[in-house]
């Protein structure tokens, strides 16, 4: 119920960012359309805290900033590499281990890889990933151990006992 | 010259830099592409191009519409790229890896083209 609220309100702001209309009947109308929507994902059974993960935001928001501030650092290593009179790289192929409680942390692990440039998850295995680097310094197991572990946090918001 | 002015002229001065940035990202992503030697580490400069340089374009857009709607929208556009592209680079890597695409894995190195002369 909570899920179903939090995606309503959240098509509704999105309509409204999206058009900026103020009259009654256009509103009415995107009110309509919110509630056709809602239908359609109750219909589906599509509704729940994977879809609707506004609620996580508190805990979404420093990761995500984190993450733009490791991208920032790799986009400059990455820029580096391309842009060297004498191009020198060695591609590595590694298998990330991955401890995730849920898919939606192992998809935003993933998700993180591929986001970071140098790094492309190139497939996603039962309890590891193949992941793609550019050069050998990209692969270093504490980092991806340290993203693992903050976006488990950010999702799930604790630690499994392990 | 008044406050206003002096904080638009901040605003346009700052925006203007995150362009300039952004672009660099953006020819940079290019010209990796054009120079790197195979599909998935061009993949990875292709990457550049999609998350800072896109977004540093789209923040600096986003300094000149100020506060209203527009900059509403753009900041959807800039989080819609920001969870898409990884996905979008993700099913092409699979698609690739899937279908036997090797890649290599040695260590690629050529030469400065003023030390290849006497070769060619």
């Amino acid at each position: 119920m909570i899920y179903g609220t939090g995606l309503a309100v959240v098509l509704a702001v999105i309509w409204w960012v999206l058009s900026g209309y103020d009259k009654t009947l256009l509103l009415s109308l995107g009110a309509a359309s919110v509630v056709v929507t809602m239908l359609l994902a109750i219909r589906m059974r599509i509704i729940d805290r994977e879809t609707v993960p506004f609620f996580r935001l508190a805990t979404l928001i420093p990761f995500y900033t984190w993450l733009g501030g490791e991208i920032a650092k790799s986009n400059v290593a990455v820029l580096k590499a391309a842009l060297k009179p004498e191009i020198d790289v060695t591609p590595r192929l590694v298998r990330v281990p991955v401890d995730a409680q849920s898919d939606l942390s192992r998809c935003i692990f993933a998700n993180s890889i591929t986001l970071t440039p140098g790094t492309v998850t190139v497939e996603v295995e039962e309890d590891a990933f193949l992941v793609h680097a550019l050069t050998p310094d990209f692969t270093g197991a504490d980092g991806f151990a340290e993203m693992n572990a903050r976006a488990d946090r950010a999702t799930d918001g604790r630690r499994k006992s392990s | 010259m008044t406050v206003t002015e002096i904080i638009l002229l901040i605003r346009d001065i700052a925006s203007i830099a995150l362009m300039a940035t952004g672009l660099v990202f953006v020819l940079a992503g290019a010209l990796g592409v054009l120079r790197l030697p195979d599909f998935f580490t061009r993949m990875h400069a292709a990457g550049v191009t999609d998350t800072l340089g896109a977004e540093l374009i789209v923040f600096s857009l986003i300094l000149q519409a100020g506060f209203t709607l527009l900059a509403a929208k753009l900041l959807l556009v800039g989080f819609i790229l920001f969870l898409t592209s990884p996905t979008a680079t993700h099913a092409v890597a699979n698609a690739a890896h899937r279908a036997g695409e090797k890649p290599l894995l040695s260590r690629f190195h050529p030469k400065h083209p003023r030390d290849r002369e006497g070769d060619a």
